[in-house]
């Protein structure tokens, strides 16, 4: 990863390879919702380079900092709706048993 | 005039003075810019306010702040399961902003591995297909295996039980005047490997003969498929053979991602759509309600009979609603009593599975993955 900054560690762009809008625009909304944040966008330099640029401007944190803290608020997200979902296929399971389905005998053959 | 004749005076006219508005700042938006914030409204020329509002200090100035607490989130989000299979499943997914559900889509569609056919072999093939396109049909067919118990074949590696799946296939239509269609039940799995032998110089160098896979052992001596053979997606149609022609080859599935080839794709298709909200802004009554009912292709709304003969329309289904907008095109009087909206938070998702993992475990992986981006983005900065 690059890491441009002109002297000022407030402003900064992180250069990410191998990633796309899965996770810019993701990090784009957590970044967004970051007090410290007073800009942040993100960028694809060219479509057949797997490459993309997030710009972050805070207003006094280091912007490398609050990029880490987005993406720990990220993946607690993440861990949340993980145990949710799984919260609710439980749920639906034990409400709905499984010889309901009529696809199960797929399987058999 | 006092404070309270004031008060009375607007009341009358539905008009809020300045002068009487609540405090600000108060914690809540007001009505009008809340609408704005969580509905798209689906008027007859476009729908209407279709962004988001992500910037955490974007109603600083009425003293609301727009930023996100982890506890508020862990308390408005839920999940609720609708239909469930082996397939395919539904959920409703709400209190998420589109950039992480629209995340998820993409990454169960391009970036969970499975395994696919990449290799093909081929000894013999005197049908009417190409070898080319039938390599490109057979890379299409789903398997049925967990590709979390496989490696990634990378260039320099050598196909081996942990890299590679191999299949046979070998049929001839030996009958005259009959036609035979190949079905994918004709792949027949080789947990040894390849059976094909490696040309020439290689057999005269050493004493025992090389294929085209090095197995260090049959997979099904590994626990993992002892009683469960790996089998592919069953009667789906390769090829039709006239008689005496003959296809002989073998395929070799490997591990991918759906973004260097859709046949790596684990889903068949992987949608989510906002829920729709139908809202009457004013009583709908008699032929009035009669008509509205007419109007809708997806039948949305019902006619309920009032204690004394009237007859009112009540929206019954907004979840059928496609927002076609049938019911707001004809005239402008249409647009003022129905209000067709959709909830940007709420997500109706929908997962076809192509039979390798089931619906609800692809989900779960999916978020991983998205995990595990973060936590790549977290080591790389520290």
């Amino acid at each position: 990863m690059e890491h441009a900054s002109f002297g000022d560690q407030r402003n900064a762009t992180f250069s990410l390879a191998e990633e796309d809008h899965t996770l810019a625009n993701a990090l784009r909304f957590t970044l967004n919702q970051d007090p410290r944040v007073i800009f942040c966008g993100y960028s694809i330099p060219h479509p057949s380079e797997a490459r993309v640029n997030i710009r972050v401007q805070t207003t006094g944190e280091p912007a490398r900092e609050v990029l880490k803290d987005s993406c720990q608020d990220l993946m607690l997200m993440c861990q949340h709706i993980r145990g949710t979902f799984d919260k609710a296929v439980n749920d639906f399971r034990t409400t709905n048993p499984p010889d309901n389905h009529p696809s199960q005998d797929m399987d058999s053959d | 005039m006092s404070d309270s004749d004031s008060e009375v005076m607007a009341e009358a006219d539905g008009f809020v003075s300045a002068l009487n508005m609540p405090d600000v700042p108060s914690a809540k938006l007001p009505p009008h810019l809340e609408l704005r914030k969580t509905r798209v409204l689906c008027n007859v020329d476009a729908p209407h306010n279709t962004d988001t509002v992500q910037y955490s200090g974007a109603y600083a100035s009425i003293g609301v702040d727009n930023s996100l607490r982890f506890d508020d989130f862990c308390n408005n989000f839920r999940v609720e399961v609708t239909r469930l299979s082996h397939e395919d499943m539904e959920f409703d997914m709400v209190g998420i902003d589109p950039s992480i559900a629209n995340a998820f889509r993409r990454i169960l569609l391009a970036e969970l591995p499975t395994m696919a056919i990449e290799k093909v072999l081929i000894a013999n093939n005197t049908s009417v297909v190409q070898d080319e396109v039938l390599a490109h049909r057979l890379g299409l067919i789903p398997i049925k295996v967990d590709p979390r118990l496989f490696d990634y074949l990378s260039e320099n590696d050598t196909p081996n039980e942990k890299n590679t799946i191999v299949f046979k296939l070998h049929v001839r239509c030996e009958e005259k005047g009959q036609r035979l269609t190949v079905t994918s039940n004709e792949l027949t799995w080789l947990p040894k490997g390849s059976e094909f032998l490696k040309t020439s110089e290689s057999l005269t160098s050493t004493s025992k003969a090389e294929t085209y896979t090095s197995f260090t052992c049959s997979q099904d001596s590994l626990p993992e498929f002892g009683g469960n053979p790996i089998s592919v997606y069953p009667d789906i149609t390769i090829d039709k053979l006239g008689f005496g022609q003959e296809i002989e080859l073998e395929a070799h599935a490997v591990k991918g991602v759906g973004k260097t080839h859709a046949k790596w794709s684990p889903v068949a298709t992987c949608w989510y759509r906002m829920l729709p909200e139908v809202v009457l802004t004013e009583e709908i009554e008699g032929k009035k309600a009669e008509v509205l009912k007419q109007k809708c292709p997806a039948n949305v709304f019902e006619i309920e009979d009032l204690a004394d003969g009237r007859k009112r329309a009540t929206v019954a289904r907004p979840r059928a609603c496609t927002l076609c907008r049938e019911c707001i095109k004809d005239g402008e009087d249409w647009e003022k009593r129905v209000s067709l909206r959709r909830v940007k938070d709420h997500f109706m998702f929908t997962i076809e599975s192509t039979g390798a993992l089931p619906p609800e475990v692809l989900f779960t992986e999916a978020v991983k993955v998205l995990e595990d981006k973060c936590e790549l983005v977290i080591s790389d900065l520290s």
